[in-house]
């Protein structure tokens, strides 16, 4: 590392979340942790699990962050904003500082050069917002998938972009690390973001993408219940064909995705996954047509190509979709040209 | 008298405030408060049972699968499934890997870097605590978390991913194993042996096993003092006076942990009294949730979770706390690896426990030791999988009906109660492990475990965070999400 390039300095808080981001991100995929960070220059000047700094040591850091004594370059806030009871944010105050974490927040944002939504209850409220929203949770810059949340739709940091969103519940490790190393090395602009503000390296891609139950897909070939391996979209709730992440293709922990653990893709990384609307585990259908048809494809199509599948779907697909382990094996046959 | 208000405390999962009254140098009285409320168990309200599955594990990012596990035990509870043997086993190790990586975790990077704080300069293992455990630059801190990180990769392959997995069913695992990724998965596992043997323990964990008393213990140290990470704790433990430290109330709550196909579970269920050395049953009944001193409406009094009650009352006066006040029978418990070491019968535990009682020391001790119990477990249950039979058992769930779920996190006793009408949930109610222990004063005004804990740490001239306070605090191992929720 160029000793005399600056420190990207990276400062992280929590609200409203659980802290799996935090754990997600200890997940990532290095033999040292601590050392990629370094050789991508960036500096963590606090982070809630990996700091030995505490109580009054941290107050000092944070009112010389909000007054702009210390530089932020990036801020990333983990969880949701709590704004209520009655907009007073009194549901998370800030251990040992009497003051709402909303207050910090807005604070510190002001004089960050990037903010950055670590997961989706930052980026849209999430999990948190479910229900009631018992204590009024957005995101920092939206509410689910209206613009606006805590810092407001025309909030933009000293860098000039919008909060950047990288969501997902968790996020996955490396969406964090390829993010904080392309806005540390200066690689990261406007045109990096989706039109939900995610970083496009990982939100143009569909979960479909790369999952290992392809073929049962292909032939409309569905589990019917938790453990078969057929494919998940037709009766178990599966968005992966609609939903925007690289899940199956960037796998998580080594080699897992949600559909590779054989449950459905609920679309954490798309504001409002949190009410869905039907049960997780359920396709919502009407006359037996998912009302959720995979992104980009016409209706018609699809009704079309799923009733010819059906009817072409070979025994062994047929078998081994609503069981939990191989009943049939693929042929053996010669692939040679002759 | 004078005090103090101490927090933001970090290296605990979640936010932690705690007010100390201080007298000659030394706390004479603390309130804990859990300063975040994010309201689970009303956004729960309403939902189709199934759909907690969902909702449960993001209560907590560290101890996200074991708030799967109880729930999905409460949602079997209430529709009368169970699970096959394959199922348990994979559960069982699904859940094991949350907990191990838990202890790893506290220990390597929530615990032990207090040591290398200036205040201990002056003690002669402090350069090589830095070496070691530095946050940033630490030798041992880097090890753990690439251990760490390869460990999980098994939760990858069983779970789809961590946190927040959905594989985890009332009817058992989405995600069946065949015998060639179980001879993966174990090799995964004996790679994270070698790390414990090799770094943690420097030691075959079959020799950890057998140190049945503290004289063994301690004879083992004494021939190599210093070798692993373990053998440094034990000397800055003794140096550095955690083994008297943060006495906690004598009473140990375990749910029992790890239930096996057909049989009791392997480390039992009981509430272990240290006055007389003895495990009694534990009467789930007798729980009761206090709110006086929470920011919560506590209208009719303490009530037991299946009738509890979630409404915030900001402005109550008298409350310091989101958190609730969980008394077993009318008593403060302590839960965590310490109360089902200590339930398990483990020599060891047992021996430091009656000489020191459970403090600072023997809580991290009982963590440890722990690792070295149930990762050789691990290996065990995977080979007793049998490839081809069934994981998962399917079955709807009533529309009616109430269901308990009991767990083992790392950090201690979970449990979850539900009830459904007309096919939603009417209630849903988590206490938590660290809702146990740092749960504030009752009605009665008897304080929480980490309360009376606190009374009688020493406070050093001009310290605002106190170290020794720090420690107590932290060898609880706290999830302060998990807490409120």
């Amino acid at each position: 590392m160029d000793i005399t390039m600056p420190n990207f300095n990276v400062l992280w808080l929590q609200s409203g979340g659980c802290g799996g981001c935090s754990m997600s991100l200890l997940c990532a995929d290095t033999a040292d942790f601590h050392g990629q960070l370094r050789d991508a220059g960036i500096n963590l000047l606090w982070h809630p699990s990996l700091s030995l700094e505490s109580g009054s040591e941290l107050i000092d850091l944070l009112e010389r962050a909000a007054d702009g004594r210390l530089r932020v370059d990036a801020l990333c806030i983990e969880g949701s904003l709590l704004r209520g009871p009655n907009n007073t944010g009194r549901f998370h105050v800030l251990a040992g500082t009497g003051i709402p974490m909303i207050d910090w927040v807005r604070r510190l944002a002001a004089t960050a050069r990037q903010v950055v939504a670590i997961g989706s209850c930052a980026a849209w409220g999430g999990i948190t917002a479910g229900g009631s929203n018992p204590t009024d949770a957005c995101g920092l810059q939206y509410d689910d998938d209206r613009p606006g949340g805590l810092l407001g739709a025309s909030f933009r940091s000293g860098s000039g972009l919008p909060v950047i969103n990288v969501a997902g519940c968790p996020t996955h490790p490396g969406w964090v690390i390829d993010s904080l190393m392309a806005l540390a090395a200066g690689q990261f602009s406007a045109a990096d973001l989706d039109p939900l503000n995610r970083p496009r390296f990982y939100a143009d891609q569909l979960v479909h993408h790369g999952c290992t139950r392809n073929e049962y897909y292909e032939f409309k070939a569905s589990a019917e219940k938790p453990s078969d391996l057929g494919c998940m979209m037709e009766h178990m709730g599966c968005k992966g064909t609609q939903v925007h992440a690289d899940c199956n293709t960037r796998l998580w922990n080594g080699e897992g995705s949600c559909t590779r653990g054989g449950y459905a893709c609920i679309a954490c990384t798309e504001p409002g996954f949190q009410e869905p609307g039907h049960p997780f585990h359920e396709t919502p259908k009407i006359a037996g047509i998912p009302i959720g048809l995979p992104t980009d494809m016409p209706k018609a199509w699809f009704v079309a190509l799923a009733s010819l599948s059906k009817s072409a779907t070979p025994k062994r697909v047929k078998a081994n979709a609503t069981a939990d382990h191989l009943q049939v094996a693929p042929a053996v046959r010669k692939t040679r040209l002759r | 008298m004078t005090r103090l208000l101490v927090g933001p405390f970090n290296r605990v999962e979640g936010d932690l405030e705690v007010t100390l009254d201080i007298e000659d140098g030394r706390v004479s009285s603390a309130r804990v408060n859990s300063p975040m409320y994010r309201g689970f168990e009303q956004i729960l309200q309403g939902k189709r049972p199934h759909d907690a599955l969902v909702y449960v594990p993001r209560i907590c990012g560290i101890c996200s699968v074991s708030q799967s596990v109880a729930s999905a035990r409460a949602l079997a509870d209430m529709g009368g499934l169970s699970i096959p043997p394959n199922g348990q086993h994979v559960t069982n190790v699904i859940l094991a890997t949350e907990n191990m990586a838990d202890h790893l975790t506290h220990f390597y990077l929530f615990f032990m870097p207090d040591f290398t704080r200036a205040v201990y300069a002056g003690r002669p293992w402090h350069a090589d605590a830095q070496r070691r455990f530095d946050p940033a630059t630490g030798e041992q801190a880097r090890q753990a978390i690439a251990a760490r990180q390869r460990w999980f990769t098994m939760l990858g392959l069983l779970a789809g991913k961590w946190p927040h997995t959905q594989s985890i069913e009332p009817g058992g695992s989405t995600r069946a194993v065949d015998s060639a990724e179980r001879t993966r998965l174990l090799a995964r596992m004996r790679e994270f042996r070698r790390f414990l043997e090799q770094q943690l323990f420097a030691a075959p964990l079959e020799q950890v096993l057998s140190l049945a008393s503290a004289d063994a213990l301690w004879d083992w140290d004494a021939r190599a003092p210093l070798r692993g990470d373990f053998r440094m704790f034990l000397a800055i433990a003794r140096d550095a006076g955690l083994m008297g430290l943060g006495k906690g109330p004598g009473r140990y709550l375990s749910y029992g942990a790890y239930p096996q196909p057909g049989a009791a579970f392997v480390f039992p269920r009981g509430v272990w009294r240290a006055e007389s050395s003895s495990l009694g049953p534990l009467d789930e009944s007798g729980i009761r949730e206090d709110a006086t001193h929470a920011w919560l409406a506590d209208d009719g009094g303490p009530r037991h979770p299946r009738d509890g009650l979630t409404v915030p009352a900001g402005d109550k006066p008298g409350a310091y706390t989101w958190n609730k006040a969980p008394r077993l029978a009318g008593e403060v418990v302590e839960t965590g690896a310490i109360a089902r070491q200590l339930a398990a019968g483990h020599p060891l535990v047992r021996d430091m426990v009656e000489r020191h009682g459970g403090t600072v020391f023997t809580r991290v001790l009982a963590r440890l030791l722990e690792l070295a119990r149930v990762v050789p477990m691990m290996e065990q249950w995977m080979l007793a999988l049998e490839p081809g039979e069934p994981y998962c058992a399917s079955g709807a769930l009533p529309d009616e009906g109430t269901g308990i779920g009991l767990s083992e996190a790392a950090r201690g006793s979970l449990g979850h109660w539900i009830s459904v009408r007309r096919g939603h949930i009417e209630n849903y109610q988590i206490v938590a492990p660290t809702t146990w222990n740092f749960s504030p004063r009752d009605a009665a005004g008897t304080p929480g475990a980490l309360e009376s804990a606190l009374e009688g740490a020493p406070v050093l001239q001009g310290e605002t965070t106190p170290v020794s306070v720090q420690h107590i605090v932290r060898s609880f191992d706290p999830c302060m999400v998990c807490t409120v929720h």
